[in-house]
């Protein structure tokens, strides 16, 4: 394990410094949202102090410093995910938008009566919403891929479900169960059956290395906010044919060469997805989590997560037994570092609140997954999300929340 | 900041874990309504029935925490043979409580209190038990869990006299 990971961490994030009811705060939600390193912070910041300037338009330094500080971000993001180039990023306010995005423009050209969409069990709400909202416009088929006891998918009818499919869609890691999905299996057989992959990258590019290309997606979304970047910052990446072939999504300035009163032309990739002012000093903060955890290297955050899960299933196991459910694959080499609970017969509700009074910071709830959630037979679940500052003490230390939680609901 | 003994009192967890008029009415006469609170996935379903308005039978069901489950349960038990009217001045008295601004705690919460009368009147309804649901005021997040059962009873009531 690197000492720059884990308590070697904790340092660069200043709100880790803070105490809850004198103790120090254990953050345990980063699948929610991480926190965020200095250099992220200073780079908005600095951003902000020097050259504050509109992108892109603008023929005095600053404009052109701010506009060079934007791309250099946009080529800092293409290279940490192999995208081929950087005009396949498209900056989306959040990995919501991205998936929007292509519901929309893709499938509003690609998709009608006849067709199929095919999305798995385990989406977040991201992944099966849009495509509810375009299936109701538009008339297509929406499939789902079960999913199994273990917490993996079902993939014993997926030649049946992929049969006239245009498009499949997968969470690449599940923020429910942290089950990693063979997206490269599914993207073979989606692509063999003619249909294009769309993979929710959410949970996955924070979290191991990723190369696009090598996972044979077509289209991969994700979100700053859970890689140590600021909110408010989304990315899509798309093969540049299909970015070229799709219509616009939002229409204003920045999208468009020209506008007439007959009709307009729009702007290049990745430009032409990208309408109005983008959110600036965002993507600056993208770009440099993207540096903070090229220094720590993603092979080493892997092995962390994947070291600190196995301790963490080890310590409940051992602690609490079959007291204390963990959903999704019991082995650590297969899942991430998404620990959801189910603790006696303690709602979840009752649990977290339990466990912020010792300053311990969880999600309740059905996690945006509700139809996993039915899946499960679980109305909600109690989840501890694991990432790069994280260590032993902070599983203990939920260990040790858990009992307290046990010996208040048991009085 | 508070403490969960302020949030957890005793016949709170009683209510909870012997939950009052639970199950479900035959509809009709019966009319059932079910809330949802969206940000955990708690789920209540209530069953009122109603005759020369005063609520004859009221019985629940669903899901949830023990905030929500209790809230419903000692709701059943408050508004069980008492007049509907009678009912809807409970209801404001009990959101008034419920609202960070009905208890003088700072902040935006809950604009339950969208009824205009800004509580008055609903000072003078006797909340007995229900007072123990107080704390939860100082638990913001938990405040739509104490209110799902109360809402779900007005949509209940709108719909028996829609
Ligand atoms: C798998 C997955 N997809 C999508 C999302 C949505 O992310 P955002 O709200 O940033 O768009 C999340 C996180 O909430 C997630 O875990």
């Amino acid at each position: 394990m690197s000492d720059r990971l884990g308590t070697g961490a904790r340092g660069d994030f200043p709100l880790l410094g803070r105490e809850m009811r004198g103790r120090p705060i254990v953050y345990l939600d980063s699948a929610a949202s991480s926190q965020k390193p200095r250099s992220v912070l200073d780079a908005m910041t600095n951003y902000y102090e020097t050259i504050n300037a509109n992108v892109h338009r603008g023929a005095y330094e600053i404009a052109a410093e701010a506009t060079e500080a934007m791309e250099t971000a946009r080529a800092e993001v293409a290279r940490f995910v192999n995208a081929p180039s950087a005009d396949e990023i498209v900056f989306t306010k959040n990995v919501t938008e991205a998936i929007n995005l292509v519901a929309r423009s893709w499938g509003g050209a690609n998709l009608g009566p006849g067709d199929a969409v095919v999305i798995t069990e385990m989406e977040h709400h991201a992944n099966i919403v849009p495509w509810h909202i375009m299936a109701d416009q538009l008339g297509f088929e929406l499939r789902w891929i079960g999913v199994g006891a273990d917490g993996q998918l079902d993939l014993g009818n997926l030649d049946r479900l992929l049969d006239g499919a245009k498009l499949l869609g997968v969470t690449a890691m599940s923020n429910v169960l942290g089950t990693l999905n063979p997206v490269r299996r599914l993207a073979d057989a989606a692509h063999g059956a003619g249909a294009l992959v769309l993979v929710d990258a959410a949970q996955y590019v924070p979290h191991l290395p990723t190369d696009v290309q090598a996972l044979g997606a077509d289209f991969l979304g994700f979100t700053g906010h859970k890689m140590c970047g600021p909110t408010g910052i989304g990315v899509l990446w798309a093969k540049a044919e299909l970015l070229e072939a799709m219509p616009p999504f939002l229409g204003g300035g920045e999208m468009i060469l020209d506008v007439r009163k007959d009709g307009f032309l729009p702007n290049r990739i990745p430009h032409k997805f990208e309408a109005g002012t983008p959110p600036i000093a965002e993507i600056v903060g993208l770009g440099a989590a993207v540096r903070y955890l090229d220094g720590l290297g993603m092979d080493r955050v892997r092995e962390h997560e994947v070291s600190l899960t196995a301790y963490a299933l080890r310590t409940l196991e051992e602690r609490y037994g079959s007291d204390l459910a963990v959903h999704g694959p019991a082995e650590p080499a297969c899942r991430g570092g998404v620990l959801s609970m189910s603790f006696r017969d303690i709602h979840p509700h009752d649990l977290s609140q339990v466990l912020d009074d010792r300053g311990v910071c969880v999600r309740a709830g059905h996690h945006c997954a509700k139809p996993l959630m039915r899946h499960l037979g679980v109305p909600a679940t109690t989840r501890a999300s694991l990432y790069v500052y994280n260590d032993t003490s902070d599983v203990d230390s939920l260990a040790d929340a858990l009992g307290a939680a046990g010996d208040f609901f048991a009085r | 900041m508070a403490g969960l003994e302020d949030l957890y009192r005793e016949i709170i967890l009683d209510h909870y874990r012997n939950p009052r008029n639970r199950g479900e009415l035959e509809v009709p006469p019966a009319v059932q309504a079910v809330g949802f609170n969206p940000l955990c996935g708690d789920e209540v379903i209530i069953y009122v029935e109603v005759s020369d308005g005063v609520i004859t039978d009221v019985s629940t069901g669903g899901q949830g925490c023990s905030i929500s489950q209790s809230s419903a349960s000692m709701m059943s038990t408050a508004v069980k043979g008492r007049r509907v009217a009678e009912v809807r001045r409970l209801v404001r008295a009990f959101k008034h409580m419920m609202s960070i601004h009905g208890t003088g705690i700072g902040g935006t919460g809950d604009d339950l209190d969208d009824d205009g009368d800004g509580g008055n009147g609903a000072a003078e309804v006797k909340l007995g038990d229900l007072e123990a649901l107080r704390g939860v005021v100082k638990f913001p997040v938990r405040i739509k869990c104490a209110t799902l059962s109360w809402n779900t009873l007005v949509q209940a009531l709108d719909e028996t006299f829609a």
